[in-house]
């Protein structure tokens, strides 16, 4: 590796007021971004943080890096096209449940398949905040908000088990408010060549206030959270009293007792898809699983997209602007 | 002794799958290294093979070769090659009266005219009687031909076009070896020895039979400009356009598109083009064809994204992004006929009034449309040269007609192209995102990577800080700014070119009407008649000088493929009573009309007072 950068999290941030309404979970995932941006020993100049539309959105104008706050659902799109071209920065799209599920649903999935290798942060909250409270595509089902008075009767997206189908090589999740957390997924998302996918669950304090309780208060995390860590069996909760089985193709929670001990549990595999796959399908009230999903390696697009260029110039040579423009049937009049 | 006319329309035509297109071009690219001058309007339906010998399924492709400038595809054939009944009846009308008609007699029995929802055979109804029928039995006469080279039977009849091109290119003198050529590259053993028997065969036996009488046509080369030329499509040289702009300019260029007729040559021909630094993008759709587009603009590529109408109205809100951020972009427009997905393969010029004001809040464009195939190479190469330097979005407003007809380009000297300067910013002090310069009022270039210039830019009104800014006064400041900014480009808008009388009536066209206005205005002015043609490359802004050259004139008439958006803009604009002169049937205007309403407009010179 080069020299060293001595960044700080303050070389991240700029003087800009931050508008988000206040206690909310944006403000902990910025700081946290800041914060790795820091430790990535990538020169500053580097970092492009795109985004869409929503509360979320807003993030590039606190960011002290280039940014681009473009428009609703396209910023994958967007992404890609400066990724493909200048595969040299390091991109970092941030994006919300109904801008990354709902309008930019295309663009997400065909982000994933061709492996664009850009870093995509869903802050997940469930909720339409900046429009003022509208169930989105990740509300759960029955959901009362004001475009649902009588409950919300759209299915909601499982928005990692959508990342894995999509053919996704890093699929992680995140919480708010958990910055060490945090902060280790995104030093993990941003070392990976391909797209890298973490949902962040996120408060949204004022239209959807608490829920995500059951993985964010300290009492219920304890008691619920399934955190994965490869290679080490899958424990729920921090006093390691309950863990995962595999039955069947479904992981199954089971108390570490006579009947089950540590050598039944399954051990996280982040290179098996199929684990992945089980683990993504958790739902409340079962644990809630954390940390790195799925990992994989297989040639990113920006990568290719680059190589077809130096292939075709090894093949052909620089190209010709005279020859091109005669092609092969031109002829003289004298 | 072959006899010497000055031009030539020949109207192929016949099923989706008997390659029609296929030996229109052979035909045009003999006839363009034969030296003449050309012009091709190929005219197919959208469905891939719509069901054999119907009227729906015909394809049709019409070239018109000259001894001296022409600049259409001509109104009228002298000469249709019908495979089937069906291409007979359908072109009849394209068909000028006296004219030959070369008919494929294998497809002609009772089953083969029920496909074409005829009673009765028009061979013997008499509907034929005002031309020449020549009637060969191209199909049997394929099979024998090709028969020593072991080909099944099917395979054999599917040679049938070949043989067709083999008896037009006797008929016309034409040399065969570039087709000859052509075949054994394109194929292999033993189809590469049928066709070459069959296009023999095809010569042979148009020479041989009485049918012709013996006789045949020679159209002497052109009087063309001294120079190198080949023969070009529209899509082809707005590719090339815009790979010589990259080449001139230095940088990148990236395309990203979604396919979509008759836009996907353009994508197709860039494809190939990796050793020249150009990228092609396949999006998923539309929006994430601009929008990618968008991000490579960002990052400093000379950027484009190319469709057809309805990929535009999808496109509609990134542009507005990009005219919002003030990123250089390219948009190729390759119009149809609409609206929704209308007539696909149709030509039409219905989306000048989407790409003036088809994008939400005020968003104004530059606009800049070829006006024909050749000129789609210094269209494309002009939109990036004003795109880069003005840091605006451009969109060039082709057009089927010009996307998919052919004419010999006279190719420029590509070290005497003008250059295209690019420079992005480095200079960290005193930098203002949306600072200007004052000549141009474009903003700086700044590209991630850039050190010390890191910014933040986006759909939200910015002041010129680049801080989002909600005052009042501020938004109508950028939003005239905005407007200013394409207003500028007039700067490189020369004069305005009037061609013929300096009083009377004026006809004003833009994009591909320009060659049957020309062709009818020129004939006209031959008779004496009082009448003038300006065409306009640019659209938005529209040239300086317009005003004062439009109200010079008692009569302003706008032949336009749309229902009348030209016209509705230059009265606005100027306050002139200009008329529309409408046509949208998917076909280009004929000489034939224009000329009727020039002489309705004006009287002969010999009974003008």
């Amino acid at each position: 590796m080069s020299a060293t950068l001595n960044y700080t999290k303050k070389d991240f941030g700029n003087d800009h007021m931050v508008r988000w309404c206040p206690g909310c979970g944006d403000y902990s995932i910025l700081n946290t971004v800041q914060t790795a941006f820091a430790k990535m020993n990538i020169p500053k100049e580097n970092f492009a943080v795109i985004s869409g539309i929503g509360c979320s959105s807003r993030f590039p104008y606190y960011m002290g890096t280039y940014g681009f706050h473009t428009i609703h659902g396209r910023a994958p799109a967007i992404a890609s096209g400066l990724k493909a071209t200048r595969p040299e920065l390091s991109v970092w799209v941030i994006t919300g449940d109904g801008d990354c599920m709902s309008i930019g649903g295309n663009h997400f999935i065909h982000t994933l398949r061709r492996n664009m290798d850009i870093n995509i942060l869903l802050f997940n909250n469930r909720i339409y905040g900046l429009t003022k409270g509208q169930y989105s595509p990740t509300s759960e089902m029955g959901k009362k908000t004001k475009t649902s008075p009588m409950g919300s009767i759209d299915y909601p997206f499982n928005p990692l088990t959508l990342a894995l189908g999509a053919g996704g090589t890093f699929v992680a999740r995140s919480v708010d408010i958990m910055g060490p957390h945090l902060q280790g997924i995104l030093m993990q998302s941003e070392q990976h060549k391909g797209t890298a996918f973490v949902e962040i669950f996120q408060n949204c304090v004022i239209f959807n206030d608490g829920v995500f309780d059951p993985v964010r208060e300290k009492k219920a995390r304890d008691g619920n959270l399934l955190e994965l860590v490869a290679g080490q069996p899958m424990y729920v909760g921090s006093d390691k009293k309950r863990g995962m089985i595999m039955e069947g193709a479904r992981l199954q929670v089971v108390d570490i007792d006579d009947t089950h001990t540590e050598a039944d549990l399954c051990v996280h595999d982040p290179a098996n898809a199929n684990q992945a796959m089980a683990l993504a399908m958790l739902e409340y009230p079962e644990p809630t699983p954390i940390g790195v999903l799925y990992q994989s390696e297989k040639p990113s697009y920006d990568s290719m997209f680059t190589q077809q260029v130096d292939t075709a110039r090894e093949r052909l040579g620089w190209g010709d602007l005279k020859n091109l423009v005669h092609g092969r049937d031109s002829w003289q009049v004298k | 002794m072959a006899t010497k006319v000055d031009q030539v329309v020949i109207r192929f035509a016949g099923d989706s799958g008997d390659g029609m297109q296929l030996i229109g071009t052979q035909f045009t690219n003999t006839t363009a290294l034969a030296g003449n001058d050309l012009a091709t309007f190929p005219d197919y339906p959208a469905e891939i093979r719509a069901p054999a010998g119907t009227r729906e399924g015909v394809s049709g492709f019409q070239v018109h070769f000259a001894s001296k400038s022409i600049y259409t595809p001509g109104d009228v054939a002298d000469v249709l090659i019908a495979m089937n009944p069906a291409a007979l009846v359908t072109n009849l009308t394209n068909l000028r009266p006296g004219g030959l008609i070369v008919a494929n007699t294998d497809s002609f029995d009772a089953r083969d005219l029920q496909k074409a929802r005829l009673d009765v055979d028009p061979r013997t109804d008499g509907s034929l009687d005002n031309f020449r029928l020549v009637e060969a039995p191209i199909a049997q006469l394929t099979k024998a031909a090709v028969a020593p080279h072991g080909v099944s039977a099917k395979d054999a009849e599917r040679c049938k076009n070949f043989f067709a091109l083999g008896m037009m290119y006797w008929l016309y003198t034409r040399d065969m070896s570039q087709t000859l050529d052509f075949i054994n590259k394109k194929f292999k053993s033993p189809y590469k020895e049928a066709n070459v028997a069959a296009v023999q065969a095809g010569h042979a036996f148009a020479e041989t039979i009485e049918l012709f009488a013996g006789e045949n046509v020679e159209v002497a080369p052109a009087a063309l400009q001294k120079g190198s030329y080949r023969n070009i499509m529209g899509n082809h040289a707005t590719a090339l356009g815009l790979a010589a702009a990259a080449v001139k300019a230095g940088k990148p260029l990236f395309y990203g598109s979604y396919p979509i007729t008759p836009a996907t040559d353009i994508l197709q021909h860039l494809a190939s083009l990796k050793n020249f630094g150009i990228t092609t993008y396949q999006a998923e759709d539309e929006i994430a064809a601009v929008c990618a587009t968008i991000g490579a603009s960002y990052g400093g590529s000379i950027a484009v994204t190319g469709t057809s109408g309805p990929g535009l109205a999808l496109k509609g809100e990134a542009l507005g992004l990009a005219v919002m951020t003030e990123l250089p972009l390219i948009v190729v427009n390759v119009q149809r006929g609409g609206p929704s997905t209308g007539l696909p393969t149709k030509t039409e010029q219905a989306d000048l009034n989407m790409a003036m004001f088809g994008r939400n809040g005020e968003s104004p464009m530059a606009i800049i449309a070829p006006r024909s195939p050749a000129d789609c190479f210094e269209v494309a190469f002009e939109a990036v040269r004003i795109a880069t330097k003005y840091m605006v979005p451009v969109m060039i407003l082709s057009d089927g007609y010009v996307a998919n007809g052919a004419e010999p380009w006279r190719l420029p000297d590509v070290d005497s192209l003008p250059a295209i300067n690019i420079t992005y910013r480095t200079e960290a002090e005193g930098y203002l995102p949306y600072g200007r310069n004052p000549n141009t009022l474009a903003r700086d270039w700044v590209v991630p990577g850039t050190p010390g210039l890191e910014h933040r830019i986006g759909g939200l009104e910015k002041d010129e800080a680049g801080d989002v800014c909600y005052v009042p006064e501020n938004h109508e400041k950028m939003c005239a700014l905005r407007e200013e900014k394409v207003m500028r480009v007039q700067q490189d808008i020369p004069e305005t070119v009037v061609e013929g009388a300096s009083s009377g009536l004026l006809l004003v066209t833009w994009g591909s009407t320009y060659g049957a206005v020309k062709t009818a205005v020129d004939a006209a002015t031959a008779e004496g008649r009082q009448v003038a043609h300006v065409h306009l490359r640019w659209l938005n802004p529209l040239p300086a000088d317009l005003g004062d050259v439009l109200r010079r004139y008692d009569e302003v008439v706008v032949p336009e493929m749309n229902r009348g958006q030209l016209v509705r803009m230059l009265r606005h604009e100027y306050l002139v009573d200009a008329k529309p002169l409408s046509k949208v049937q998917g076909l280009p205007f004929t000489t034939i009309e224009v000329k009727a309403a020039i002489d309705a407009r004006t009287t002969l010179a010999a009974t003008a007072k």
